[in-house]
């Protein structure tokens, strides 16, 4: 994890370091200086506790790390330690990330702007150990904002970015990426100096300090009707609660793109849109995707734009609060909208074709682009850019299904009409 | 306790209006725990009937600060909160977690175990009502065998209660202690001592609770008292291995006198289909921890 020193660009000399999803999700938490860490090692992501815990020993970090017996704990531990004030992180995946599953509600119906990252792995059974997205998609209803990042820098700074708005709006953030092809391969991040992140991010302020004198208790039972208080006045039932936290959803993505526009103007890589777009400008068809899959998109649309294809790609990074206009617009007047994901809801299709579906039908203009929906790569079967080359051509020769495809079965079945 | 006369202090902290039951022994004990904390204090609960003791937001009749958290994550969150407090220069602050047998015996035991094993800075108090009682008497692994709980209706409960103090002591704990809500004063005087001492401390706190074992609202301090005094409920405190018997207890000991335990259950409604074989088998469990007690007392 030696840093070594590239060119300068103007005044600033910026420090690359190679290192894997996990390395860089670790010392973006350290850059953000959080003060209670709290993790259950689950592969793959063991790495980030480990890593935090020789900053903290090393006295790099200064920050209190509780190494609890499970994930169920893991979570509780940073709920606590924020709402007492402290900046908590832990860090998780598959069966963990649904262990904690009671934790996750509880975090974000808190309102504990915790950052924690998720390295995106297949749940059990049958086990594995390998990536696709299906336990932090099975946790979308949860009230977390959910990041994917595309490659290491991203994961770097999503929890950089992770804290700055969970802290503005007051919502835990999970930031997902890759199992192994982040998590455990090296590439060069671009490490932003302490004293610019610490530009970007002030010391947490609590929404409100513990008073002896003046006791609150936190997270009471509620009703289901107004309440009225000693004073008279009327408090918020249950539903006005979650009603506060689906509102402060709703305002989170402008939070979110000011982030990333002002991230960019200190560092240098600015976030201003919910997905990275790449060839879309001509573009008569998209691969959608998330995740690490953008990349292998990006090759395959290279190599289809030989062959006379007009397509590009769509990596969607906001996925919690959906950018339901944002994606619509963006979507409007293509004809071919591929959504190829590691994820299935079983008994229907991939959870991005459905939200996909529903935005263009809130918000896309006429005529409505026609959606794939592919399941690939699940439990870790390798999707190479080929293997997107082929979706698409089965696209390109075949009517949609109402039923979801997929790639790694059908391409025995599908007529070979290209690859 | 070798001091004659405590004073406890007149300012209350559990403020008239809780919602708990009539006759509820938690609520007593409640006051005098939270007198001896003092305001400096956070208590982190789960679903329990403390919850319900909490009240309803917007109000609450404790006049604490206190944290909600769920069912089996009691001893975690005290773990976040000693953390937190503890990064953020909160130095003062008692962390105390508090939950109900269920959330202890049962589901909240992982936690427990965890944050113990770390030795977390904190006070544990289990407060044991004998069954599920916030959802309606449910049999718990802390009920007594020959109780009758709704999910044990027709067949009492089957099983010896779960000897939780042995596993606790087995965390080799600073210190950990025994009282029931009948005896305020040794309630008060184990929590203030508990309050100067670190590391994870272990409260088990015995509660009558007249609804789930079927006795008068009125009866719940007598209830109280005969389990201690025929030794169903032994007061005592561990303090680094060192057993000493308290209280009730101790001059129990001394006197050598000891109530049959008949006494206790014929009392109780949850008892009454108990045949005279269980019964004396109840006895003669009794008897043999009261014994193993004398003699770790070295009495």
């Amino acid at each position: 994890m030696k840093g070594y020193f590239l060119r300068a660009r103007g005044e600033k000399v910026e420090q690359y370091q190679i290192i894997t999803g996990n390395q860089a999700a670790a010392l973006g938490a350290k850059l953000c200086r959080v003060q209670v860490v709290a993790a259950y090692p689950i592969t793959p992501q063991s790495k980030i506790p480990e890593v935090l815990a020789e900053y903290v020993e090393r006295g790099e970090l200064k920050a209190e790390f509780v190494r609890v017996e499970s994930e169920h704990s893991a979570l509780t531990v940073c709920i606590s330690a924020s709402i007492v004030g402290a900046r908590a992180f832990t860090a998780t995946a598959a069966n963990g990330l649904a262990y904690m599953h009671e934790q996750l509600h509880w975090a974000a119906g808190a309102r504990v702007p915790i950052v924690m990252p998720v390295t995106n792995r297949g749940l059990g059974a049958p086990w594995t150990i390998l990536n696709d997205m299906q336990d932090s998609l099975s946790q979308r209803d949860t009230g977390w904002i959910q990041f994917y990042c595309i490659n290491n820098q991203e994961v770097l700074d999503h929890v950089i970015m992770g804290y700055r708005v969970a802290e503005t709006v007051h919502l835990p953030v999970m930031v997902c990426y890759d199992g192994f092809r982040l998590s455990h391969t090296v590439m060069p991040v671009n490490v932003p100096s302490q004293e610019l992140v610490d530009q970007y991010l002030p010391p947490k302020k609590p929404p409100y300090s513990l008073d002896p004198e003046n006791p609150i208790n936190i997270n009471p039972v509620v009703m289901g009707e107004l309440i009225p208080g000693v004073d008279g006045k009327l408090w918020p039932d249950y539903m006005s609660i979650r009603r506060r936290m689906q509102k402060a959803h709703e305002g989170a993505l402008e939070i979110i793109l000011q982030a990333g526009k002002y991230f960019g103007e200190l560092f240098g890589r600015t976030y201003d849109t919910p997905f990275t777009k790449y060839k879309t400008e001509d573009a008569s068809a998209v691969f959608l995707t998330m995740g690490s899959l953008t990349s292998e998109a990006m090759e395959a649309v290279d190599a289809l734009r030989k062959e006379g294809i007009r397509i590009g790609v769509i990596g969607l990074r906001v996925f919690r609060p959906f950018p339901a206009k944002e994606l619509a617009e963006v979507l409007s007047g293509l004809e071919k909208v591929i959504v190829v994901e590691k994820a299935i809801s079983y008994g229907y299709e991939t959870p991005l074709a459905t939200e996909t579906k529903a935005a263009i039908y809130s918000f896309g203009t006429s005529p409505y682009s026609l959606i794939w929906s592919w399941v690939v790569g699940l439990g870790g079967k390798d999707v190479k850019p080929r293997d997107l080359v082929g979706i698409c051509n089965a696209v390109f020769h075949n009517a949609p299904r109402e039923r979801p495809l997929w790639w790694h079965e059908e391409e025995y079945t599908y007529e070979r009409a290209v690859c | 306790m070798s001091v004659p006369f405590v004073e406890i202090p007149d300012r209350e902290y559990v403020l008239p209006g809780t919602r708990t039951c009539a006759g509820c022994g938690l609520t007593l004990a409640y006051r005098y725990i939270l007198k001896a904390l003092g305001p400096k204090v956070i208590i982190t609960l789960p679903a329990c009937c403390l919850t319900i003791l909490h009240g309803i937001y917007p109000k609450t009749p404790v006049a604490v600060n206190a944290l909600n958290t769920t069912f089996a994550s009691t001893a975690a969150s005290a773990s976040g909160l000693v953390a937190g407090l503890k990064a953020t220069g909160q130095n003062d602050y008692v962390v105390v977690g508090m939950a109900g047998d269920g959330g202890t015996f049962d589901m909240g035991i992982q936690a427990l175990s965890g944050a113990a094993e770390r030795q977390t800075d904190f006070i544990y108090i289990c407060y044991d009502n004998e069954a599920y009682m916030n959802t309606g008497v449910q049999r718990s692994s802390a009920t007594p065998e020959g109780a009758i709980t709704t999910t044990t209706p027709v067949e009492p409960k089957q099983q010896p209660k779960k000897d939780f103090l042995a596993i606790m002591e087995a965390h080799k704990l600073p210190y950990m202690a025994t009282c029931c809500s009948a005896y305020p004063r040794d309630i008060y005087e184990k929590l203030s001592k508990a309050k100067n001492i670190r590391g994870t401390r272990f409260i088990h706190l015995y509660v009558p609770c007249p609804p789930g074992w079927g006795f008068p609202t009125n009866k719940t301090v007598e209830i109280g008292r005969i389990a201690v005094e025929t030794g169903v409920v032994v007061l005592f405190e561990i303090e680094d291995g060192k057993l000493r018997l308290t209280g009730r207890s101790l001059t129990m000991a001394r006197s050598g006198r000891k109530r049959p335990v008949d006494e206790y259950l014929k009392l109780q409604g949850r008892f009454k289909k108990m045949t005279p074989e269980q019964i004396a088998s109840f006895q003669k469990d009794v008897d043999e921890r009261w014994e193993q007690y004398l003699r770790r007392a070295e009495i």
